[in-house]
């Protein structure tokens, strides 16, 4: 079975999904759903990753998408344990509000 | 829709939908194994951590504050132009041209355990180091502070 769709829907598709990343971390005010655009975006980059290591019959791309992958969990949750803990001492996630590193 | 609903549990949910469209991506392009663990990774893993932390905060009533229009505008308009600009230079650039004949099994098991051991053995390394200190940093991180007044041993 070939790969039947071109690479450039594929390079379309992620520039698009990265765009839309981008626009969460700027238009939302919750960390949270921040991180979650971060994550989106993360996988925009993987996604044309694994579509030029189909291109190009080489397995390094789905390599580096297991490190963007584990360092993408690595991040995730020390950012998480970050935002629980500002939680706990400020009760806001609210970014605007979180401005100033003292309380 | 992961942007755009207002209850962040929406968001978690549109963004699952997301990671599930994206898998079978990487099944389409022959990548069994990674489509697998991005599954297990991502939607198993990621998503249950970033609802379990939102039950935890107790914001999944929309009691978020938006910013103001301007700032709203501003946004749309940057990414906007970002994607307009990355589209234009992607489209005026040239095609590539047909991919080589494509080996079906470079998305295997088998071949990328021999790829991410022989060559890429000491990123592989490096990152379980990453994970342990990413591990230990999360659990000092939300360990609540025992105040003096406790007895030792006691909460």
């Amino acid at each position: 079975m070939f790969s039947v769709v071109p690479i450039q829907y594929y390079i379309f598709i992620s520039t698009v999904l990265f765009c839309i990343g981008v626009l969460g971390v700027l238009f939302r005010r919750n960390a949270i759903i921040i991180f979650m655009s971060v994550e989106l975006m993360l996988n925009s980059v993987n996604l044309l990753l694994v579509a030029f290591s189909a291109y190009h019959n080489d397995a390094s791309g789905q390599v580096f998408v297991f490190f963007v992958m584990a360092v993408a969990a690595a991040e995730v949750a020390v950012g998480l344990s970050i935002l629980v803990t500002i939680y706990r001492n400020v009760h806001s996630v609210d970014i605007d509000e979180l401005k100033s590193l003292k309380h | 829709m992961t942007v755009l609903s207002k209850n962040p549990v929406h968001s978690v949910i549109y963004l699952i939908g997301c990671f599930f469209a994206i898998a079978g991506h990487y099944l389409l392009l022959n990548a069994e194994f990674l489509a697998v663990v991005h599954i297990i990774v991502y939607a198993g893993a990621i998503m249950v951590l970033f609802l379990s932390t939102l039950m935890l905060m107790n914001l999944n009533d929309e009691t978020e504050q938006h910013k103001p229009a301007l700032a709203k505008i501003g946004a749309v308009i940057a990414a906007g132009l970002l994607m307009l600009v990355l589209v234009a230079v992607l489209k005026k650039a040239d095609a590539l041209p047909a991919p080589v004949n494509q080996d079906l099994s470079i998305g295997t098991i088998k071949n990328l355990g021999k790829v991410l051991l022989d060559e890429y053995l000491f990123p592989f390394e490096f990152s379980s180091v990453l994970f342990l200190s990413a591990m230990i940093g999360a659990v000092l991180l939300t360990k609540k502070e025992i105040s003096p007044q406790t007895p030792k041993g006691g909460f």
